[in-house]
């Protein structure tokens, strides 16, 4: 590579960071100024401290565990089958799963409410807990493209058909290939399907918001049209978690004891 | 009625009938290859006795129990695969143990017959590994310790040593010989490799196109050949056509195309070889204490070959050179 190639490299790769971390730092910078004319934590304190966002954090944090929870229950199974019996289905099921991309959350969410409203065959929209289960399953069609690819890459890594035939020879039925053979060998790749679902779910608005449930995404938008400081010590926050989920798929993928596994 | 036995088996995928009225009786403690080509049809016939395909038709007894219709993890068959197909994500002692823990068998138990197997493979210390922590044979020997561990009734095999390289291969398959001796148990070997059939079998099963050509001991598979392919296909072969007369180097034989193994043919007029064939060498191919000469011989298509035996103080024929070549009449097999 020629000097001024890997010059060019070099300040492509500055420029890049510097268009991320110059807003990000200017965010953090303007958190910091909640006391006059002196840097201090007080906006993070008065956030943290704050009986409503601990409140709105917890139920996004038990939200996204639920979707997580959901999200491999539907997930490992199907791409297991698909990968195992149905590999010409595969190109219908990746087309689905990548339907909430194109799809808007609105507008998901105004054919839950239309179709699972107080007046409809299956009123979840009329108890807490149907609201709730209706969010979940919200959250687990957003996370859905995440989710499959991470699980079905996982899957990838390893010889599905001759491990199942392995353990049906040993006396395994499905459960036990699924719960003992083929999840804990695709645990790093649910885990980073995981992580990728929970920084989602923790800043999601739009559900939330028009399902009315008291979530994370909701409050942030509600703190940030009538605080000052706030906002942005909520936002380094956000960063903070999804970047900290970011950090946990590679740790997780980097010392799984048995990722050298020959396939 | 014997142990194992397979009655008029089909299988079609589609409209390609791979198995074709497959029929075998397996005695208890036997061990059977089943030799052929690549899509002759031996390893469906193993994955049919296993359960992971359902035949077109007919049954497969066990212990005179028809298991047809039975799931595989329902018919207590241990199965080694040709990619090893150890679980990643355990320990050499979890994976031999895991048939064990799946029937539900109390931890001191799986302990002391993980011990037990590991002991018999020879890797008793390397429990706590995992796969990747060993090397290609070391997988096969656990994965063979994984599908004896639950004391299965009949033992498959499917190429478990084609992916290793070629010594290992032949001390592994004389390990499996006597652990299988050791235990007594029924044995389904599946391999391409004629050598390797007929070392280790008690009978072979030649397979060609979904058929069973020829079931037999290796000795009679190898000397008395039923069909052109079997005797194509095991061991090398040089084939004559008699003359219009019937003689094959002048000595009546009767009309038809005879084979004889290379090891059949001598160099020079040996004691009791009543044919004798004027050739030329064509190729020497040493192979240590065997020396295998491709020969071209008159009124033979393909040329002949045969082994010789290396001697130190005798260098062998060079190519060109003008040889005598004999073969016993009684040595030739008709082929049909």
């Amino acid at each position: 590579m020629s000097v001024w190639a890997r010059i060019a490299g070099w300040a492509a790769l500055l420029f890049g960071l510097l268009y991320f971390i110059v807003p990000l730092g200017g965010l953090f910078e303007f958190s910091l100024k909640a006391r006059r004319g002196v840097y201090s934590l007080d906006a993070y304190a008065k956030v943290i401290g704050d009986a409503e966002f601990q409140a709105t954090f917890t139920y996004s944090v038990v939200m996204a565990l639920v979707t997580i929870a959901v999200g491999v229950l539907i997930v490992v199974p199907t791409a297991f089958w698909v990968r195992l019996k149905m590999p010409w289905a595969r190109p219908y099921v990746e087309f689905i799963t990548l339907l909430p991309l194109v799809i808007p959350a609105i507008v998901i969410v105004f054919g839950y409410i239309r179709l699972y409203n107080t007046s409809s065959w299956l009123p979840m929209t009329g108890s807490v807990t149907g609201t709730n289960l209706l969010l979940a399953m919200g959250y687990t069609v957003l996370a859905l493209p995440y989710m499959y690819r991470a699980v079905d890459t996982g899957l990838r890594t390893i010889d599905v058909a001759t491990l199942t035939e392995a353990a049906q020879s040993l006396g395994a039925g499905w459960i036990g290939i699924l719960g003992r053979v083929i999840l804990p060998n695709v645990i790093p790749a649910v885990l980073s399907g995981a992580f990728l679902t929970f920084a989602i779910v923790i800043g999601e608005f739009t559900l939330a918001a028009l399902l009315d449930r008291p979530a994370f995404g909701p409050y942030l938008q509600r703190i940030g049209a009538n605080k000052p400081y706030e906002p942005f010590a909520l936002s380094v926050i956000a960063f903070a978690i999804t970047w900290a989920c970011m950090g946990l798929i590679q740790l997780v993928t980097r010392f799984s004891k048995h990722s050298k596994a020959a396939r | 009625m014997s142990f194992l036995d397979i009655t008029h088996l089909e299988k079609s995928f589609g409209a390609v009938r791979v198995v074709k009225d497959f029929n075998l009786s397996v005695e208890k403690g036997e061990f059977i290859s089943l030799l052929g080509p690549s899509g002759c049809g031996k390893t469906t016939v193993l994955r049919m006795v296993a359960g992971f395909e359902e035949p077109s038709s007919g049954a497969i007894r066990i212990g005179g129990t028809d298991v047809v219709g039975k799931r595989p993890n329902q018919r207590n068959i241990g199965m080694v695969f040709q990619a090893y197909a150890l679980f990643p994500n355990l320990t050499v002692a979890g994976n031999v143990g895991f048939g064990l823990k799946i029937k539900g068998t109390p931890r001191a138990e799986i302990d002391a017959r993980v011990a037990e197997m590991l002991a018999l493979i020879g890797l008793p210390d390397l429990g706590g590994r995992y796969p990747f922590q060993l090397s290609g044979g070391q997988q096969q020997r656990v994965a063979l310790a994984r599908a004896l561990a639950p004391k299965p009734q009949v033992l498959l095999l499917d190429e478990p040593l084609s992916a290793l390289d070629a010594k290992v291969r032949v001390s592994l398959r004389n390990e499996i010989r006597a652990i299988q001796r050791d235990l007594g148990i029924t044995t389904i070997f599946v391999t391409h490799d004629q050598e390797e059939a007929l070392s280790i079998s008690d009978r072979i099963v030649v397979m060609n196109g979904g058929v069973a050509d020829q079931v037999g001991t290796p000795f009679e598979i190898y000397n008395r050949p039923n069909t052109r392919f079997v005797a194509n296909f095991v061991g090398q072969l040089n084939v004559f056509r008699a003359d219009a007369g019937g003689r094959i180097g002048g000595v009546e034989v009767g009309q038809g195309e005879y084979a004889a193994r290379p090891e059949s043919l001598h160099l020079g007029h040996a004691e009791g070889a009543d044919i004798r064939l004027a050739a030329t060498v064509a190729e020497v191919h040493f192979l240590g204490s065997v020396i295998r000469l491709g020969a071209t011989v008159a009124g033979v298509d393909k040329g002949v070959a045969l082994d010789i035996f290396n001697r130190p103080d005798a260098p062998p024929p060079q190519v060109g050179q003008k040889i005598d070549l004999s073969l016993s009449s009684r040595d030739l097999i008709r082929l049909q």
